[in-house]
């Protein structure tokens, strides 16, 4: 057997290394590791609740909007307020505007440079897909930077700025959206739905939204060639590698429920095995055993502790290993269309599962779906009701946070006592996905998807590239 | 991240055309692992020239000076270590937001993890490389602070460095280009007629003046946030929340609720710069005292209820 130790990883969000144990030219066990460690629960303890709003979301830079959800979800929780419905929706175009950011910059920047690579010049798609998605040069991702910074303006006008508003409060939205600016919002909201129906899928977004089936999916790309569209040429790439059969993961998905519509969320919650389960956020457990922080039995987050170990023998990693009543999951776009039940997303995974192909598919399906439902948010503000409430934080509260970040699903925890924070636990997306082994041995997500990976000869280790970069990890939020 | 919304199209281009070329960028090279490696090795040992390192995230000293707590990735050494090496090759060290700048928000709290800026900690100069450090041209560390930074800021740093249009007298003392920092985030504040009047709000989400109640620095932060704008028509005012002073060291400890504002006898402790006591407090009792009606509805609401005039001029 050979080691291999890869990193750092470009394209990633944040510091990721990977042991992989190599036998007959494929992994045959492989160690995911999270190189960072900050601290924020810790600089957290102490400080009075409403601070946290402003530390939380300066985790990270690129999922800012989403730590700033969860915590002022937690902090609305233990302030006893539920915000107006105007806040509500504000709340949920800023989320989606960030996640619908996230999603295009994995696609364009982070995960199809990699066929770009020389390793794959002779096949007959090359060409093309250099021109269009080379690293730092492509036309692709010139295109798409330029969109995205467009489009990130919805925050702007809702929020002030992108990454860091300070406008998602626990009683709703700092910044009222007055009635003409409704039309503003539309506004970027169409140029945006230009570039995703004219550049990345060549077609409507209903259309796309509504491929129900596989079949239904090869018959609309084969209907145009592949040069149609960025997803086309996607497509035609992912058929002559076979990367459906490349990184499959546990094979259980988790979603929080996404984008809080009052009732019920707009994608819902739960947890899909072959059908779907209620999610219970009570068996959540957090195992620290191969982590650098000191030894305990794992802990339910509302009573986590996060002590560094750093001389800790058999630990390899800052990360815990985050378990659902002791079973490993993975989060993701693929994960909330599943557990939704969008029928492509339901299919994918009946065929193959978790893998390379379905998860970067389920976020191109969620750009297509998320987006005319953000048309459809913006026409039901109602100019004139209230945008946020005003409330007091208890001197004593224990409330939790949950939302889904563009990687997955986000909790955080929240002990309040004596008007200060006692207790502060954040379990990431990119925490869930590339967890390490629990104490029963058990591998995270990442390490099961990697274990039979095609290593060395001419690919070397571009396999295990997009393995990787299919969870789309951030890696800056998986420790904090 | 943030450096991505810049509204330059095609940034990258734009900036190759005046001659910057990425050597290695984490979120955007196609290189990873050996090859990455290989770049830095060489960068650090002076085979790859290095023009410009810059750096983003606090330099992290922990555990007991170890560095461990961020490896980089693959070469199990401290990042802390090639930080330094690279420094002393690089021509230029640019500090890209507040963490790498002075600490920032990683410093905050007990500092778990002995976090420092390049050349600063906190308001103290020293950090990482030390006081007396300056790169070979004479400047001491660009520290392109903020937290998020403005992407506009960084990339006129790196253009202006390009340009050969940057020397010690560019920068403010504390280390921050003059071009942003000579500006407070006040100027072109939409609130204006708010703050002239002390028309306050009282509550996130009210259109009144930030300043006297919701932790409003805004008069004391150094930032051209209200003039340049962010993400094509915002800023943190506008988007109806207090400026905490991301551009300064320190703003991570405020020592008051972020955001209220602390205050003696019912007068802010933090005043406008430049301006004296006394001044502020008899011009904010006469400007209380003057506010029109229309002003200060409007300051406790969450949209306009009293209209400005209409003046019909009849003949």
């Amino acid at each position: 057997m050979t080691r291999i130790v890869v990193g750092p990883f470009s394209r990633v969000e944040g510091d990721l290394e990977v042991t992989l144990e190599v036998e007959d030219g494929a992994v045959r066990e492989a160690r995911v590791s999270s190189q960072l460690f900050r601290g924020f629960e810790r600089i957290l303890i102490g400080k009075i609740p409403l601070d946290a709003l402003a530390v939380v979301p300066r985790i990270c830079g690129i999922c800012s909007v989403s730590q700033s959800s969860a915590v002022a979800r937690a902090l609305a929780g233990a302030a006893g307020l539920e915000p107006p419905k105007n806040g509500r929706t504000a709340g949920n175009l800023m989320l989606a505007a960030e996640n619908m950011a996230d999603h295009l910059t994995h696609f364009y920047l982070f995960f199809m440079p990699d066929f770009a690579r020389p390793a794959y010049s002779q096949r007959h798609w090359y060409p093309l897909v250099r021109q269009r998605f080379e690293a730092m040069r492509g036309s692709g991702g010139v295109e798409a930077l330029a969109s995205r910074a467009r489009f990130l303006e919805l925050v702007a006008i809702l929020g002030g700025k992108w990454p860091h508003t300070l406008a998602i409060q626990p009683g709703g939205s700092s910044r009222a959206v007055q009635r003409a600016e409704r039309v503003q919002l539309l506004l970027v909201l169409r140029e945006f739905r230009k570039f995703l129906e004219k550049t990345l899928f060549g077609d409507q977004l209903e259309r796309i939204a509504g491929l129900g089936s596989l079949a239904a999916l090869a018959g609309w790309r084969d209907a145009r060639p592949a040069a149609d569209s960025d997803f086309r040429l996607f497509l035609e790439v992912a058929g002559d590698l076979e990367i459906e059969k490349l990184g499959r993961g546990p094979d259980t998905f988790m979603s929080y429920g996404a984008y809080d519509d009052g009732d019920r969320p707009h994608f819902a919650a739960g947890v899909f095995e072959g059908e779907v389960h209620p999610l219970e956020q009570g068996a959540i457990r957090e195992d620290g055993s191969h982590a650098w922080l000191q030894e305990g039995a794992p802990r339910h987050p509302a009573e986590g502790l996060t002590q560094p170990a750093p001389d800790k023998s058999g630990a390899y990693t800052w990360c815990k290993a985050p378990r659902l009543g002791g079973k490993v999951v993975e989060v993701g776009a693929l994960a909330r269309q599943v557990v939704d039940g969008h029928p492509l997303a339901r299919q994918l995974v009946a065929s193959g599962g978790g893998n390379v192909f379905s998860r970067v598919l389920a976020r191109l399906l969620e750009l297509a779906l998320v987006v005319p439902a953000m048309e459809r948010w913006v026409s039901t503000f109602q100019p004139g009701e209230p945008f946020c409430l005003p409330g007091e934080i208890p001197d004593g509260a224990v409330s939790f946070g949950l939302v889904e970040a563009a990687r997955g699903s986000l909790g955080h925890w929240l002990t309040v006592g004596e008007g200060r924070i006692r207790g502060y636990q954040i379990v990431a997306p990119t925490t869930w996905n590339f967890s390490p082994r629990d104490g029963e041995g058990r591998c995270g997500p990442l390490e099961q998807a990697l274990v039979g990976t095609p290593v060395g000869g001419r690919l070397g280790e571009v396999l295990v590239q997009h393995v990787v970069r299919s969870f789309d990890p951030c890696m800056v939020c998986t420790v904090h | 991240m943030s450096f991505l919304c810049s509204d330059v199209s095609d940034v990258l281009r734009t900036l190759e055309t005046a001659g910057v070329n990425f050597l290695w960028h984490p979120s955007l090279s196609q290189v990873s692992g050996a090859e990455a490696i290989e770049i830095l090795e060489g960068c650090a040992n002076g085979t790859v020239p290095l023009d410009i390192l810059c750096l983003e995230g606090a330099v992290l000293c922990g555990p007991s000076g170890s560095g461990r707590f961020h490896v980089l990735s693959g070469t199990g050494i401290p990042t802390m270590n090639w930080v330094r090496r690279l420094a002393e090759r690089a021509s230029h060290v640019i500090a890209i937001g507040s963490c790498a700048a002075y600490g920032g928000m990683s410093s905050a709290g007990v500092n778990p993890t002995d976090a420092c800026g390049l050349q600063y900690h906190g308001e103290k100069l020293g950090g990482l490389l030390g006081a007396s450090w300056h790169d070979p041209s004479g400047l001491p560390v660009i520290n392109v602070s903020g937290c998020p930074v403005h992407p506009a800021w960084v990339v006129e740093t790196l253009l202006a460095l390009a340009l050969g249009d940057f020397g010690p007298a560019e920068l403010d003392q504390l280390g921050r280009p003059r071009f942003y920092a000579d500006q407070l985030v006040h100027h072109g504040c939409p609130r204006n007629e708010f703050y002239e009047f002390k028309a306050s709000a009282s509550k996130a989400s009210d259109l009144g003046c930030l300043m006297e109640n919701l932790g409003c620095k805004a008069t004391q932060a150094h930032a051209d946030c209200n003039i340049r704008l962010w993400n094509v028509s915002g800023s943190c005012l506008r988007g109806g929340y207090a400026c905490i002073n991301c551009t300064a060291p320190g703003f991570e400890e405020p020592g008051h609720e972020f955001a209220r504002t602390p205050k003696i006898a019912g007068i802010p402790i933090a005043l406008p710069v430049d301006m004296p006591k006394a001044w502020f407090v008899a011009l904010a009792a006469l400007s209380k005292s003057a506010t029109p009606r229309r002003v200060r509805e409007n300051a406790a609401v969450e949209r306009m209820v009293v209209p400005p005039a209409v003046r019909v001029s009849r003949k």
